[in-house]
């Protein structure tokens, strides 16, 4: 194996099985399996889709369960601009790099100087994460159904820990703390204000106000929840 | 189909356009260092607010109860260096341990 190779394979690992307790939830938060797996196999950005289970386990309508996971998924637009530079991939792969574009195959391939390094981390990444997050949703989705009472097991307070797990590795200087903080703030406040799921979308609002007029370094948030630059920096 | 399945079906088409507009879209468009910077700060806010959300909404009411147990517990963990999935492991079992020990 390659170095990007085996970073790719060790990232795929760790990252599916994250999807255990994106299965669990899902379940607990009230969807069925097939819509569980759904998210999975067709939506396949997991911020995004434990935002999706998480405004609705929380109460709020599908609506804006779309809204918050839709605005989570931006930035594997900017991702994918990365990738297509990259990779200059044509016609279905293309299509199919599109799909596997995400956090950690995205930072595989940025973490690898020679081209075909980036292209073997990024198509190991991608297609590992999505063959394991998709068996490792279907396991944690029945783990789930057979824990029965979420709150007796204390699946509500797994969300949370999920959500500040997804949110720790980018907290990596003074400003996105700061972001951070504010948008917390700004959801408290908003919760007896708006319907349940809505002061997310508040919070995405204050949050691409400050990005887009705000002074700071244009990758603040890019980052991934495996880092794969240590690993690489070893194999160098 | 249920209205459930609609939003669905929206929301993973939606992620699949996001994904395929930074491969379609000419790249002096995307290339914008704001749009770039404004991706990552949405990205961060929002996943600050649906911790927060989680921790301590209940429906349209701010409540503390076993969850900012969990939520405390996850940042010990994650302070320790634990992997996600002992983080999430760590953060249920604080939640599940203070509702039996009487607290929300």
């Amino acid at each position: 194996m390659t170095p990007a190779t085996k970073i790719g394979a060790s990232i795929a690992v760790a990252t599916g099985l994250y999807a255990i307790s994106y299965g669990a939830l899902g379940v607990a938060a009230g969807l069925n399996l097939w819509q569980v797996m759904a998210l999975s196999l067709l939506m396949f950005t997991g911020g995004s889709q434990f935002a999706f289970i998480g405004v609705i386990a929380g109460g709020g309508s599908p609506g804006a369960a779309f809204g918050a996971a839709t605005l989570l998924g931006v930035r594997n637009a900017v991702y994918g601009m990365q990738i297509k530079a990259m990779l200059r991939p044509h016609g279905l792969k293309k299509l199919l790099a599109a799909q596997v574009t995400i956090d950690e195959s995205t930072a595989t391939a940025a973490g690898q100087s020679d081209p075909a390094e980036q292209k073997r981390g990024f198509w190991v990444a991608g297609i590992g994460v999505y063959v394991l997050w998709n068996i490792f949703t279907v396991a944690g989705a029945l783990l789930g159904d057979a824990l029965g009472d979420p709150k007796a097991w204390g699946l509500d307070g797994a969300a949370v820990a999920a959500f500040l797990g997804l949110l720790w590795p980018r907290l990596k200087s003074a400003e996105p703390v700061a972001i951070a903080t504010v948008c917390a703030l700004a959801t408290v406040l908003a919760i007896p204000l708006v319907p349940p799921g809505v002061p997310i979308l508040v919070a995405a609002l204050v949050a691409g106000v400050w990005g887009y007029f705000g002074r700071g370094p244009a990758t603040e948030g890019l980052e991934p929840d495996v880092e794969p630059r240590t690993t690489r920096e070893n194999s160098e | 189909m249920s209205e459930m399945w609609w939003w669905i079906l929206a929301g993973c088409a939606a992620a699949y356009g996001f994904k395929l507009l930074g491969y379609l879209v000419p790249e002096k468009i995307l290339e914008n260092e704001k749009m770039t910077r404004a991706a990552g700060t949405l990205t961060i806010g929002l996943l600050a607010s649906l911790t927060i959300v989680n921790t301590v909404a209940s429906g349209t009411t701010v409540a503390f109860d076993a969850r900012v147990a969990a939520l405390v517990a996850a940042g010990v963990a994650l302070l320790l260096r634990a992997p996600f999935l002992v983080v999430v492991i760590v953060g249920a079992g604080a939640a599940a341990l203070a509702r039996y020990l009487g607290w929300g």
